[in-house]
């Protein structure tokens, strides 16, 4: 068995990943950075919107006290506090680091960083770079990465977390080129491993979600929060069947996009949920001077906050109100009747959602509508971490970025991600590198040995099955089900019966999957891979179903067709799950930790 | 509904490979990546191949479809002739792994050669530079890249030539460019571009322009403007001169 050393392992390389292992190699520890494809192409890489932080660029009265209050308020207050504090206080100084490191944002007429608007935020706080700020993030945190003597293992796969005496010492994983495996030893592991979107059918997420780290932190005794807060996000692409739910960019509306029904009719500004009504534009002329930076102005009702954009638009297609496609109409081209130069502005500020329409859909935004529905795209829901050195219960088990739980509450603000990876990312690493200093990391032992034997038979059993032969199962197949059920049952509008149920075909399939086989061998088989994912995917949809089951609220992207009213005792509670000593999942409800005091006095300046 | 028929390669690391014919049935609007995927579930489980995004955004798909370079995740059936088979094979410049996967960790030992980017001393007190659209324009342009390496690819000094050790390619010319454009860049590279890097070799064909699926111009925007500083730096006797006289 190949054995890596690293004082700490990170694993997943996308900005949470980077920045992390960044920050612990800065910090003089030997530093081994996994991922699952190639260096650069993780999700992060597909970020469009940009990075929320109170730069206060373009609107003076921005500040981080703001960005708190909008970042709770937009996860319906059951954020923890303490990691949405240090999330306004520090992307700011995040931000301008990036710049430090060669990242070249959009500027301002006097040449500052620019930042756009976005949904939920009150002031234009995104820092961007068109719609491809991810791209310029992952660039800016990998260039300056390999300059620091990172160990980067490229497409390797971690499998299994090892633990011995009850900490984290190093991981198992597999490399997709030839499916050797290998044991990475380390004294501390960061998970940053992004979210679980490949449950669902409709997806803006790629075959890499596969929720490993939420598994990986389970199996090896961590808690999970929040996993019934899953992001639909209201614009992905509906046209053509093969893009179905690529993203379309909020950045759309950002820049004064509008949907519309069928009828024409701007349907958004018929609900305007009661936490907004005083933020939100009277009409359509106060919305536009709003997207045009008008500090007067309110922000139009397409910005409101994701979770209820998109049930204003499953609403619309319901009830037949729909585009021919079943979804809504996007549209941007419009803006030509405000200015000069639209065809061109609009290309300059979403090249990449031009591009994307022009060569997948074969439309022109600039001239025509585009049709867009809800697409599966964030998960709330995390590994439960201390707010501010983000380890979780098991000691020497960090976890940071999309993976973690907590930040967002209920739902997730646009352009808050981008910033939690770096904030939270720069924390993980840095403690991460304290705790392997004051830990060090022992020889091999009797554990890892059993753990490394156990989790080598898990990983050859579906190729081995092919001989054994007669009911095996496809990997493709288990997971096509999966996707499809998830979809229907456990999806943006939920009730008792449909989660019921959908509960009881995961643990089915789940049933299953315990014979799945895959043909050919382990050199670079995405048959086997997607097999060896199959065990997650299962147990994150396992937890989500079980969670929103017991949630008998709507709150956020939670929404239960049989419970559509907010709930005090659920307002006040969160859902823990973990791993039971029977090996079965075990949920509890815990309290809500309330702000403290000033933080507090924020939220209800700011309501 | 049409069937259409592909051959796609299909081949292990130092085996000998071959094309292999598959045939699946094609909806509206479907692009080469989604095909291949539905012959993955279909018919051929373990058939290799790399893709994240699916909207060319993460440059991962790369391959040679009918012999063109291109994102499989950015080409649409209908714009592929339908009176003959579809081909895809692996980007021929780079050792195969298996299937439609390359080996191009190269590229990525590459990259760690050029010098990273040194930036002047901050403009404002709060340690922030300020810098204008207009010149933030010209390299975001290269930061657009997505190295999905389709250039090196067609570059013949690295499919044909094969100086991989004394030529870093289009690609890392685009990000040298980016580098030494950059704004508030104050590193120099133009030594090692001339003489570890190689951009001598490049003999503006411009083939990598052409196949740049983030329509950078590789050749005008980044090499000629490369070239021309080292031109200017090391062949110019005017300059030599005055800077024997100066020492600088
Ligand atoms: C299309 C799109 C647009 C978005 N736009 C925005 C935006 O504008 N603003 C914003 O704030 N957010 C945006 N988001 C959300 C944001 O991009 C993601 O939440 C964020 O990038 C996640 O980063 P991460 O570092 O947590 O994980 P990722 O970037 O997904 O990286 C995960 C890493 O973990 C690795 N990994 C996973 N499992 C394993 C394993 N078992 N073994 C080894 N490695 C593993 C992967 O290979 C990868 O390297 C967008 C998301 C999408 C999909
Ligand atoms: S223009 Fe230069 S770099 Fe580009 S393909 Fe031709 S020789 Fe190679
Ligand atoms: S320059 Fe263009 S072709 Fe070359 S790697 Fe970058 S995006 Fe691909
Ligand atoms: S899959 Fe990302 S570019 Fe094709």
């Amino acid at each position: 068995m190949q054995v890596a050393e690293h004082d700490v392992l990170v694993i997943g390389a996308g900005g949470a990943g980077l920045r992390a292992a960044i920050e612990a190699s800065a910090a003089g520890v030997s530093v081994g950075l996994v991922t699952k494809s190639l260096l650069g192409k993780a999700h992060t890489v597909m970020a469009e919107g940009g990075i929320a932080a109170a730069l206060a660029n373009v609107d003076g009265r921005d500040d981080w006290r703001t960005h708190f209050a909008d970042t709770m308020r937009g996860g319906q207050y059951v954020n923890n506090p303490t990691m949405a504090e240090l999330h306004a206080r520090e992307a700011p100084d995040r931000v301008r680091e990036l710049e430090a490191w060669g990242a070249v944002f959009d500027r301002t007429n006097d040449q500052k960083i620019l930042q756009r608007n976005f949904g939920g935020h009150k002031y234009p706080r995104l820092a961007h770079v068109g719609d491809r700020t991810g791209l310029e993030m992952i660039r800016t945190l990998q260039d300056h990465g390999i300059h620091l003597g990172i160990d980067v293992h490229m497409e390797w796969t971690v499998t299994r977390l090892i633990s011995d005496g009850g900490r984290v010492v190093g991981a198992f994983g597999y490399d997709r080129e030839k499916g050797r495996f290998q044991v990475f030893r380390a004294a501390a592991v960061v998970l940053a491993t992004g979210g679980i979107g490949r449950a669902y059918r409709v997806t803006s997420n790629s075959w890499e979600y596969t929720g490993d780290g939420h598994a990986l932190a389970y199996e090896a005794g961590a808690e999970l929060i929040d996993m019934e807060y899953v992001q639909f996000h209201p614009t992905g692409m509906v046209w053509p069947p093969s893009v179905r739910g690529i993203l379309v960019t909020e950045g759309v509306r950002g820049e004064g996009g509008v949907l519309r029904n069928s009828e024409g009719n701007r349907f958004m500004f018929d609900d305007i949920p009661d936490l907004y009504t005083g933020s939100t534009a009277a009409d359509a002329e106060e919305g536009w001077r709003y997207t045009q930076g008008d500090k007067e102005a309110r922000r139009p009702p397409e910005l409101l906050t994701r979770d209820h954009v998109a049930r204003c638009i499953v609403r619309e297609i319901k009830e037949g109100r729909g585009s021919p496609h079943g979804g809504v109409f996007l549209d941007i081209a419009w803006i030509k009747e405000k200015l000069k130069d639209s065809e061109a502005h609009i290309r300059r500020k979403l090249p990449s959602m031009y591009h994307q329409f022009k060569e997948l859909a074969g439309i022109d935004i600039t001239s025509e509508a585009m049709e867009v529905g809800p697409t599966t795209h964030y998960v709330m829901g995390g590994v439960k971490v201390d707010g501010e050195t983000q380890m979780s219960r098991v000691p020497g088990l960090f976890a940071a970025g999309e993976c973690a739980g907590g930040l967002h509450g209920a739902n997730r603000l646009g352009g808050n991600s981008l910033s939690d990876l770096l904030v939270f990312g720069k924390r993980a690493g840095e403690h991460a590198a304290k705790y392997a200093g004051a830990n060090p990391r022992s020889a091999a032992s009797g554990a890892e040995n059993e753990q490394v034997e156990a989790a080598t038979r898990d990983a050859l059993a579906p190729l081995e099955r092919q001989d054994g032969g007669g009911d095996g199962v496809g990997s493709y197949a288990i997971q096509s089900e999966l996707q499809d059920l998830m979809q229907a049952k456990v999806g943006i509008v939920r009730s008792q019966a449909e989660l019921e149920s959908g509960l009881a075909d995961v643990l089915a399939l789940k049933e299953r999957s315990r014979n799945v086989s895959v043909a050919g061998n382990r050199a670079y088989n995405p048959g086997w891979h997607t097999a060896l994912d199959l065990p997650n995917l299962l147990l994150v949809s396992e937890a989500v179903a079980r969670t929103a089951a017991l949630r008998k609220e709507s709150r956020g992207a939670h929404f239960r067709e049989d419970h559509t009213a907010k709930d005090e005792h659920w307002g006040k509670t969160t859902l823990v799950v973990r791993k039971g000593a029977d090996g079965e999942m075990e949920i509890e409800e815990e309290a809500v930790t309330p702000p403290r005091e000033e933080l507090q006095q924020i939220i209800e300046e700011n309501r | 509904m049409a069937s259409r028929t592909f051959r796609i390669w299909r081949g292990e690391q130092g085996a000998d490979g071959q094309f292999a014919e598959y045939t699946t049935d094609i909806t509206e609007g479907m692009v080469v990546l989604d095909a291949v995927h539905q012959i993955q579930a279909e018919s051929a489980g373990d058939l290799a191949v790399r893709w994240n995004c699916k909207a060319g955004k993460c440059g991962s798909c790369s391959a040679e479809v009918n012999g063109n370079p291109r994102l499989m995740c950015m080409t649409r059936m209908s714009d592929l002739p339908e009176d003959r088979p579809v081909t895809i094979e692996p980007m021929r410049t780079f050792p195969l792994l298996k299937d439609l996967v390359t080996d191009v960790s190269w590229n990525f030992e590459v990259k760690k050669r050029i010098k990273k980017f040194k930036p002047r001393a901050p403009d404002a007190a709060d340690g922030t530079w300020r810098m204008d659209q207009r010149d933030v324009d010209r390299v975001q342009e290269f930061r657009k890249c997505i190295e999905c390496f389709l250039c090196q690819d067609v570059c013949h000094v690295l499919r044909d030539s094969h100086k991989h050790d004394e030529f870093v390619g289009p690609r890392f010319f685009v990000h040298a460019a980016a580098l030494e454009m950059h704004p508030l860049d104050t590193e120099d590279r133009l030594e090692e571009l001339k003489e570890a890097q190689g951009v001598g070799y490049c003999n503006i064909t411009k083939c990598c322009t052409k196949v740049c699926p983030e329509h950078i111009t590789i050749t005008d925007n980044a090499i000629i403007p490369l070239k021309e500083r080292v031109v200017d730096r090391f062949y110019d006797p005017v300059r030599n001169l005055f800077r024997i006289v100066t020492g600088r």
